[in-house]
């Protein structure tokens, strides 16, 4: 119950910050992956801001024994740069420049009660599921593939 | 066409890495969005409710901004059966290679993950091409 109104707590900030970046808008990373184009920066200071805080506050909430409110940090166990990770990333670069959406600015923008939001979240849970079944078709691991880096 | 939001990309930035911070240093989790909505739809039912959670402040946040000034840009770059392919592929991608942009990008850099730093170069690289090639070669 605890670990849950944290999250939402977490996440109504991360929708907030999303929001205040413009990242919600798909022209704003479609401008900033279009060099060719007249280039947008605004992701770079967005990621910069973010980095900002997480860099040195997660060198920090690490040395910590445990977590405040769970019994332990559940931190990715991978090591190795394998196909799956530059597959799967070359993939989602792919849609990503399609659509100018990744999920989180997706899942937020469905605060604009618009019907091609909801269309490609729709779609995106549906990916999501389909490469789940097929890992599992295959024998691979479905915990370590997607709770790893999230 | 297009001016910077450099301040609202500074402020809203540090937002998300507060918010990633406060998942990790309260919950001892990665604030990897695309594994958080994965994990509602396939991870251990105990663990489903801080997931759901999630989502439902994720969208309220961007709710409540929007409310406050009167709505968010929002200016679709594809439609239809292209809509539809991005979707699939982000959803196929991220659960392949484990993470998006917060998973990897904000967070898996902030861990100085070398799996992460590789798969923010591939998205950002293959996502810049892709672009290139859809608005200035096929267009």
């Amino acid at each position: 119950m605890k670990t849950a109104v944290s999250a939402l707590l977490s996440g109504f900030i991360f929708g907030l910050g999303l929001a205040v970046s413009e990242m919600t808008d798909p022209a704003r990373v479609i401008g900033f992956l279009d060099l060719a184009g007249q280039w947008d920066p605004t992701l770079l200071f967005v990621m910069g801001g973010a980095l900002a805080v997480t860099l040195p506050g997660f060198a920090m909430v690490q040395r910590q024994p445990r977590p405040l409110l769970a019994e332990k940090f559940t931190m990715p166990t991978k090591k190795e740069i394998d196909a799956p990770l530059i597959i799967g990333a070359a993939i989602f670069g792919i849609g990503w420049g399609l659509a100018g959406f990744c999920p989180g600015p997706a899942l937020a923008a469905l605060s604009t009660l618009s019907p091609s939001v909801a269309v490609f979240v729709a779609a995106m849970i549906a990916g999501q599921w389909l490469a789940s079944r097929v890992e599992l078709r295959l024998g691979v691991g479905v915990q370590t593939f997607c709770d790893d880096e999230g | 066409m297009v001016e910077a939001n450099v301040v609202g990309g500074i402020i809203g930035g540090g937002l998300i890495g507060l918010a990633s911070l406060m998942l990790l240093a309260l919950n001892g989790r990665i604030a990897g969005v695309s594994g958080i909505v994965g994990g509602i739809l396939t991870g251990s039912a105990g663990d489903r409710w801080w997931r759901a959670a999630f989502v439902v402040g994720l969208i309220a946040g961007a709710e409540v901004y929007a409310l406050a000034r009167g709505g968010l840009p929002l200016h679709m770059q594809a439609q239809g059966l292209g809509l539809i392919a991005a979707g699939l592929l982000v959803g196929i991608g991220t659960r392949i290679g484990s993470g998006c942009t917060s998973g990897h990008g904000v967070c898996g850099l902030a861990r100085l993950s070398p799996r992460s730093l590789v798969a923010t170069l591939t998205f950002i690289i293959v996502a810049v091409i892709t672009v290139f090639l859809s608005r200035h070669v096929f267009s």
